[in-house]
C-alpha cells in the first residue's frame, strides 16, 4: 500500500507517552526486549534460509526443521525410492529407459490434474469433477478435431478448455453464491458430467462405436507421441536452468543489497546444480533408444510443456495476490474477509482453475492414447489427481500446497500403476494398492502436521 | 446520557449519535452516543451481551446500524462495508481472526495491500516496510519477519496486528480485547504499544474487560450496559468500582459526582 514505512508513526514523542501518567511507560522498552516465549519456538516454522548464513548452519537449521515435523518434500522422496527399489526387484524392466519414459508420461496426466486440484485443496475444498471435466474438454477437442468437423488445432484446443473453464465457473458460482459445499457440487458434477459425456458421443458425429480419434498427425497428437530432437531438449534445459540460475541468483543478490536475508551462495549454487543434474539425467535417459524394431528416442514433448505448466501455477500461487489470497482464505475465510479480500471471487477463481487445468489434463490423456473413449473412468482419475497432490504435500485441511506437491506426488502415484501393471497384479491389486500409497500418505502428513504444530 | 467532547484539546475523530440496531425482536444497541477522539485511547466497557461487538461491527463496516447517525471528522459517514470504513483510516483488530497462521509475519501485514511490482508481489519493498514499522514500534521480539505467524506468541501476534493498522496509516485502532489470553509481560508490551499508536495521534478505541488494562493505558471510558452507553468521560473521573457498577448495573450511586460533568477539560489525555 505504501512503500514510505509509515508516515504517521515518525516521531513517537516520549513526552506524550509520560503525559498519559501510566507508570509502565518507563518500562516500556525493556519489556520489549524480554522475550518471554520459548525461543524453540521461533525457529520451528522458519525456512532454514532465513535464519542461517552459512552452508553449515543451513544444514543445520534444516535437519531441526525436519525434527520439527517441517519435513517438506523428504518423506515423499524417501518414498519414492523405496518404490522403485522395490519395483526394480521385482521386475526389471522398471528402470528401463522406455519403461522410465512411459512412466513420466503416465504421470504427466496425474501431474496435470493434481496442478487444478491444487488450488481448491488451498482453499480447503475440494473438486471431485476434474476427471470428467478432463474427459470432456478432450472429447470436445477430439471431437471438433475429427474429420467431420475438421477445425484447426489451435481452435478445437480453445473451444475444449474453454468448456472446461466455463463447468468450474459454474461450479464455483454454485459454492459461492448458493453457499453449497463443495463437495456436494462438485460429486453432482461427477455423476452428472459422466452422463454428459455419454450424451456428447451419441451426438458427436465423429464418434466411431464410442471412440474418437485423434488424427496422428499434428501438434496435439505429438504432445506425448513427438519427441524434441537431442540437441534441441539439450538447448532447452541449458535454457532453462540457466533462465533459473540467473534469476535466483541476481534476485539474492538484490535482496542482500536492499539488506535482507538472502541464502548463502553455496546453497543456491548446490540447488542450481542439483536441479541441473536432474534435468540432464531426465534427457540422457530420454534420448537412448528405447524403440523395439525402429529407434525411438527424445524427450516426449509433453514433460517440458508440464514442467512449464507447474512453474507457471508456481508462479501464480507464489508471485501474486490471486495466489496470495487463495493461502489466506485456506487458513482463514473471516481473515481474509476482513482484510478486504473478496473471497468469492478468489473461490470462483479457484475451480475455474482447476478445471481449466484439467481440460489441459484432458488434452495430455487424449494425445497419449490417440484417441478417447465413451468408456473414460473420469470418477478413477480424480481420485488419483487427488492423491497425487494430498501424496505430495498439499493438506485436505487447507492453506497448504504448492505445485511442485502435485508433480511429487503424480510421479509417485504414476510409479505405483505403472509398476504394479509391470508385474502383472491387474486391476484390483493396483487399486488397492494405490489406496495403500495414499493412507499411509495421509498418515504421515496428519502426524508430522499434529507434531509440527504449535497450537493445541 | 452523557455526550462528551465540549472543551477537550484533542480532536474528535469518530462520532456516533443515537446509533440503534436490532435482530429481529432483540435490540441490540438503543441510542448510542459515543465520542472518540484522535490521540486518545478510549476504553469502551461493558458485560457481555451489553453489545460492545455489535458497535464495534457498526464503526468498522461489517453490519449497518438501523437508525443513528455516524460522523467522521464531523461528516456524516455511511459504512457498508469494510472497505468503506478502511477507506477513512478505520482498522479493526479481532481477538483472533486478524492473523493467517499460515502466511509469514510480511503477508500478513501486507493481507489485502500488497506492493506490486509489474503485476508481481514485491517481496522485497514489503519485507522492508513491514521490517521498519516493527522497528519503529519497538517489537524487538521477533526472531524473523518471514516466520509464519502460526510460530508466535499471543503478544507477538498482537504486535503484528497493531504494525499492520499503524502500516495502514489508520486513524481510529479499534481493539477487540488485545490483551486477552496474554501473560502479564506480553500484556505489558501491547499496552504499551497501544500507548504509543495514540501518542502518534491515531485515536484508538479498546474493547476490554480487564480494569487493569484500562486504567493503566486509557485516557476515555465509555461503558456500555443492555445497548446502551450508560457513562463516559475521561478516565480521572472513574474508578474501577464506580466502572463496575456501570458495567452490572447500568447505575452508580457512587458516581454522581463526576460522571456527566464530561466538558471538564481534563488534561490527561496523551494525544496533542
Amino acid at each position: 500500500m505504501t512503500s514510505e514505512s509509515g508516515g504517521n508513526v515518525q516521531s513517537p514523542t516520549p513526552g506524550a507517552e509520560t503525559a498519559a501518567g501510566v507508570d509502565t511507560a518507563s518500562e516500556t522498552a525493556p519489556a520489549l526486549h524480554h522475550d518471554d516465549d520459548a525461543p524453540a519456538l521461533d525457529v520451528v516454522a522458519a525456512a532454514p534460509e532465513l535464519l542461517a548464513d552459512s552452508l553449515g548452519e543451513y544444514v543445520k537449521a534444516w535437519v531441526k526443521r525436519i525434527r520439527n515435523g517441517e519435513s517438506g518434500a523428504l518423506p515423499i522422496i524417501l518414498g519414492l525410492v523405496l518404490i522403485v527399489i522395490i519395483f526394480q526387484v521385482q521386475q526389471s524392466r522398471f528402470l528401463s529407459a522406455g519403461n522410465i519414459v512411459n512412466l513420466l508420461v503416465q504421470a504427466a496426466f496425474f501431474v496435470t490434474l493434481g496442478l487444478g486440484e491444487i488450488f481448491v485443496l488451498i482453499l480447503s475444498e475440494i473438486d471431485l469433477s476434474t476427471g470428467f471435466v478432463a474427459g470432456i474438454g478432450a472429447t470436445i477437442t477430439l471431437a471438433l478435431l475429427s474429420p467431420s468437423y475438421g477445425w484447426p488445432w489451435w481452435a478445437a484446443v480453445i473451444v475444449g478448455l474453454l468448456a472446461c473453464a466455463a463447468i468450474g465457473a459454474f461450479q464455483g458460482l454454485l459454492i459461492t453464491r448458493l453457499h453449497l459445499p463443495s463437495f456436494v457440487v462438485t460429486l453432482a458434477s461427477l455423476l452428472g458430467l459422466g452422463g454428459v459425456l455419454i450424451f456428447l458421443f451419441d451426438s458427436f458425429h465423429g464418434a466411431v462405436g464410442g471412440v474418437i480419434s485423434l488424427p496422428t498427425s499434428g501438434p496435439l497428437y505429438n504432445l506425448v507421441n513427438g519427441n524434441m530432437s537431442a540437441a534441441a531438449s539439450w538447448i532447452v534445459l541449458v535454457a532453462a536452468v540457466g533462465l533459473y540460475a540467473l534469476v535466483t541468483i541476481s534476485r539474492n543478490a538484490r535482496r542482500r543489497a536492499r539488506n535482507l536475508s538472502a541464502p548463502p551462495l553455496s546453497i543456491t549454487v548446490l540447488t542450481i546444480v542439483v536441479v541441473g543434474v536432474a534435468g540432464a539425467l531426465l534427457v540422457v535417459v530420454c534420448n537412448l533408444n528405447r524403440g523395439n524394431l525402429v529407434p525411438l528416442r527424445g524427450v516426449p514433448w509433453v514433460l517440458p510443456l508440464v514442467l512449464l505448466l507447474a512453474v507457471a501455477w508456481t508462479l501464480l500461487l507464489g508471485k501474486t495476490r490471486t495466489g496470495r489470497y487463495m493461502y489466506a482464505i485456506g487458513a482463514s475465510p473471516e481473515a481474509a474477509r476482513r482484510a478486504g479480500i473478496r473471497v468469492q471471487w478468489i473461490r470462483t477463481v479457484a475451480f475455474t482453475l482447476s478445471a481449466f487445468t484439467a481440460g489441459l489434463g484432458g488434452l495430455v490423456f487424449a494425445s497419449r492414447l490417440g484417441s478417447i473413449s465413451v468408456g473414460y473412468d473420469g470418477s478413477s482419475y480424480v481420485l488419483y489427481a487427488i492423491a497425487a497432490a494430498v501424496i505430495g504435500g498439499a493438506s485436505l485441511f487447507g492453506g497448504y500446497g504448492k505445485a511442485v506437491h502435485a508433480l511429487l506426488g503424480g510421479v509417485l502415484i504414476a510409479a505405483v500403476v505403472n509398476g504394479l501393471a509391470l508385474i502383472g497384479v491387474g486391476t484390483a491389486g493396483e487399486e488397492i494398492a494405490t489406496a495403500v500409497v495414499l493412507l499411509a500418505a495421509v498418515t504421515v502428513d496428519s502426524l508430522v502436521r499434529r507434531r509440527g504444530s504449535t497450537k493445541t | 446520557m452523557t455526550t462528551g467532547g465540549s472543551g477537550v484539546e484533542s480532536a474528535i475523530l469518530l462520532q456516533l449519535k443515537g446509533i440503534s440496531k436490532n435482530f429481529g425482536a432483540v435490540q441490540a444497541l438503543r441510542d448510542v452516543n459515543l465520542d472518540i477522539y484522535a490521540g486518545q485511547v478510549t476504553a469502551f466497557a461493558g458485560d457481555n451481551g451489553a453489545g460492545k461487538s455489535v458497535t464495534v461491527k457498526t464503526i468498522s463496516g461489517l453490519w449497518e446500524p438501523d437508525g443513528g447517525e455516524v460522523l467522521w471528522e464531523g461528516r456524516p459517514v455511511h459504512l457498508h462495508s469494510p472497505k468503506d470504513a478502511e477507506a477513512l483510516g478505520i482498522t479493526t483488530i479481532y481477538q483472533d481472526l486478524a492473523l493467517c497462521d499460515n502466511l509469514d509475519i510480511v503477508q500478513n501485514m501486507f493481507l489485502g495491500h500488497e506492493v506490486l511490482r509489474h503485476g508481481i508481489l514485491d517481496e522485497g519493498s514489503m519485507e522492508i516496510t513491514a521490517r521498519d514499522t516493527l522497528k519503529e514500534l519497538s517489537v524487538t521480539t521477533i526472531r524473523s519477519i518471514r516466520q509464519p505467524v502460526a510460530s508466535l506468541s499471543g503478544g507477538q501476534r498482537q504486535s503484528v496486528a497493531v504494525a499492520k493498522a499503524v502500516m495502514s496509516h489508520a486513524k481510529l485502532v479499534i481493539m477487540d480485547e488485545p490483551t486477552a489470553a496474554l501473560g502479564v509481560s506480553q500484556t505489558a508490551q501491547v499496552l504499551a504499544l497501544i500507548k504509543r499508536l495514540a501518542s502518534n495521534g491515531v485515536g484508538v478505541l479498546m474493547i476490554s474487560h480487564n480494569l487493569n488494562d484500562v486504567f493503566s493505558v486509557a485516557d476515555r471510558i465509555a461503558i456500555l450496559h443492555l445497548g446502551r452507553v450508560v457513562a463516559a468521560g475521561p478516565i480521572s473521573e472513574f474508578d474501577s468500582s464506580v466502572v463496575v457498577d456501570y458495567m452490572t448495573t447500568g447505575r452508580s450511586e457512587r458516581a454522581h459526582a463526576g460522571v456527566g460533568s464530561d466538558g471538564a477539560g481534563s488534561g490527561n489525555g496523551g494525544g496533542q
